[in-house]
């Protein structure tokens, strides 16, 4: 005769919550009367509160002209020392034509070009668009689309630079943000550069990502 | 919960000996008080604030309603993205499967992002008996870990360490682990920082396995949020081949949107930014980026008891921001490390005996451990009314009984009788009166002593109120 299966500890679990909510009151739906933006709708606005947030926590952010987009790339980083530029999948060649720098592209596909963190490590940085920008926390959100690559990419190299289409990318809230993006892809939200406040709770910026953000607001 | 302080002293014997500590009363004071600041001009900042924190509470409650439901439901997004879903009951069965996965990759190394779940359960303990080296990457917790100290707050397991603690414990300790500190290397915070970044750098470059907690998991999509500040959790998150996230069964929330009320309450709460630095999300895995392998370790470990309790349930709630630490008058004084867990402060009072139960000496003094003053569940995003929680775990304590509640009892049962008897009251306040000038300014024996040994007792009016009243009013 074989003895009954003990239950697993997914049943049990289960089991527990149930037993534990058996007189639980029925909880209303919850209600949203918060606001879906702390701003007024105007781009103008959107755009210099999101200029202000990100210069707040200590990113440098730029306003370039489309067509003098790869010249400023391009100064920037010789006024950086970079050398060396990680190039995601899908970067506009347009937007480092005017760059005197190697170029390491990284598929990130296996069949392609895929860079290690060693090899991540000795790069000097890294260019990238994004999928949108929060105007009122001052944050660029990635989520692996064209021109933007996997995540280490953003992350080992020192300087990240960040170009924001204000056309079409900046929202001004959190709220605003959600619905536009695709949970199912992994998402790096960057609001500043890497920073710690475990010191005395007194906020440093530089710690393991990159240690200097630029961001570059794309203006038509 | 694991035996990580064992043997702790009672709240009462652990706060007293830390109050003598002045260096760390001067760090904690220093701390909180910078933090308490900003974190109310952040927070001034969004007008609908009140509205935000009822909303993540009801949104915190209706999923606890239906918490078997949503993790069922999360089970089935986790999965069908790529991940691997377990179950574990309690600390031991968590470290159990945890330990597993590990030596199932053949590493016998991992980086760890801060995780108040793996600080409860004990994991570090429990890798390093199973010959795996665990790195916490944390600043703090690098700190903590190196100096083999304890955590001492939620945010900032280092609070009690000033600058020049921090420079003493990296110069002295990093060298056993890895690369040494840079030679003279000054308590500066920004060259602290540098020294964590250069030290720790090559333990992510060559990491096959990372181990995180979660801030939230959504049930609706099977997604995952790390919220973190230097990129050590992305480090965690990205880098390895194998990524385990132990998370407890609590951290759920149910929709995707359900983010827009937490993003915004959570950073705010916790380190008074509008935006942390850094938030990771992922679901399951992805073909092209970051680990091949992902596995979700749902923790029970004293969660499904504090959800039968119908008061107490609400410290379920929290999103682990540790903003009532901060505020707390008595965590300022007596520091974390007196509340003997994982969790101090006024949440830690409320959550550790309950997760843990009440029978050891420390989880049955920590409902005492407040003043009952409130300030915690002002600023409290998910809107824990902690005070609440605290009477009610008091109650219960007292109804175990023990020798200063057996007391108290009796003492109130006399007042009861006193309070029923009006003509036994007035009579007994028409001596005390009329004797006020006998009575002494300190109370005598050993325990009403020691009470009045930094207190004056209340002087005793010339007449009862009542007699005043009537010779007066009527």
């Amino acid at each position: 005769m074989s003895s009954p299966t003990p239950p697993s500890s997914r049943e049990r679990i289960l089991a527990r919550v149930r037993e534990a909510l058996t007189d639980a009151p029925e909880t209303p739906e919850p209600t949203r009367d918060y606001l879906p933006t702390h701003t007024i709708d105007d781009a103008a606005t959107v755009l210099d509160l999101l200029h202000e947030n990100l210069a707040d926590y200590r990113a440098f952010v730029h306003r370039v002209a489309d067509d003098e987009l790869p010249s400023f790339i391009g100064t920037l980083l010789a006024e950086n020392g970079v050398r060396t530029v990680a190039v995601p999948p899908g970067l506009s060649a347009r937007w480092l034509a005017a760059s005197e720098v190697e170029q390491l592209l990284d598929e990130g596909a296996p069949g392609g070009a895929v860079l290690t963190p060693y090899d991540l490590d000795a790069i000097d940085a890294v260019v990238t668009s994004c999928a949108l920008a929060i105007a009122e926390t001052g944050t660029i959100v990635l989520d692996g689309g064209p021109g933007q690559g996997r995540r280490a990419l953003t992350l080992v190299p020192d300087l990240h630079i960040c170009v924001v289409r204000t056309r079409d990318q900046v929202v001004a809230s959190v709220p605003q943000s959600l619905p536009r993006l695709d949970p199912g892809r992994p998402l790096t939200w960057i609001s500043g550069p890497s920073a710690t406040s475990d010191i005395e709770l007194d906020r440093v910026e530089g710690v393991h990502g990159p240690r200097t953000l630029h961001v570059v607001l794309l203006c038509p | 919960m694991s035996g990580t302080f064992v043997g702790m002293p009672a709240f009462p014997k652990a706060a007293h000996e830390a109050v003598g500590n002045t260096t760390l009363r001067a760090n904690l004071r220093h701390a909180t008080h910078t933090i308490r600041d900003k974190r109310a001009k952040a927070v001034a900042e969004l007008d609908d604030w009140a509205l935000l924190r009822e909303a993540g509470k009801q949104i915190k409650d209706h999923t606890l309603r239906h918490l078997d439901t949503y993790l069922v439901q999360l089970e089935e997004t986790v999965t069908a993205a790529g991940g691997t879903v377990h179950w574990a009951t309690d600390a031991d069965e968590a470290n159990r499967i945890v330990t597993h996965l590990v030596k199932e990759t053949g590493e016998c190394e991992v980086v760890k992002v801060k995780s108040m779940a793996t600080q409860e359960i004990g994991l570090n303990e429990a890798l390093e008996e199973a010959g795996i080296a665990a790195y916490e990457t944390d600043l703090a917790e690098l700190i903590v870990q190196l100096g083999h100290d304890r955590p001492s707050h939620i945010l900032v397991p280092a609070i009690h360490r000033n600058r020049g603690e921090i420079r003493d414990i990296f110069t002295k300790e990093m060298g056993e682990w890895g690369r040494p500190a840079p030679e003279g290397l000054t308590d500066t915070p920004a060259e602290l920082a540098e020294a964590a970044r250069l030290h720790l750098r090559e333990k992510f470059l060559r990491a096959k396995v990372g181990i995180s907690g979660a801030n939230f998991m959504v049930a609706e999509t099977g997604t995952l949020v790390v919220v973190e500040s230097e990129g050590n959790g992305r480090m965690c998150l990205t880098l390895p081949e194998t990524l385990i996230s132990v998370v407890g069964i609590e951290k759920i929330v149910p929709t995707w949107r359900d983010l827009e009320i937490f993003l915004q309450t959570l950073p705010r709460s916790s380190t008074a930014e509008r935006m942390n630095p850094y938030t990771s999300m992922w679901t399951g895995t992805t073909d092209t980026d970051g680990p091949r392998a992902f596995h979700l370790v749902l923790i029970d470990n004293g969660r499904t008891d504090t959800l039968a309790d119908e008061v107490g349930r609400q410290a379920l709630r929290c999103i682990r921001c540790s903003a009532c630490l901060n505020v707390c008058p008595v965590y300022e004084r007596a520091g974390g490390h007196a509340y003997g867990s994982v969790y101090p402060g006024p949440i830690g009072a409320i959550l550790s005996p309950q997760l843990r139960g009440t029978t050891s000496e420390i989880d049955a003094s920590l409902p005492y451990a407040s003043s009952l003053c409130g300030a915690c569940y002002e600023v409290c995003p998910v809107a824990i009314d902690i005070p609440e929680v605290l009477v009610h775990l008091r109650e219960k304590v007292a109804d175990q009984g023990g020798p200063g509640h057996r007391l108290e009892r009796a003492a109130i049962k006399a007042a009861g009788w006193i309070l029923d008897h009006p003509g036994a009251l007035a009579a007994g306040e028409r001596v005390a009166s009329r004797t006020r000038k006998l009575h002494p300014k300190k109370l005598p024996g050993p325990g009403a002593g020691q009470w009045t040994n930094s207190r004056d007792l209340p002087q005793m009016p010339a007449e009862p109120f009542r007699d005043w009243w009537k010779k007066n009013r009527t």
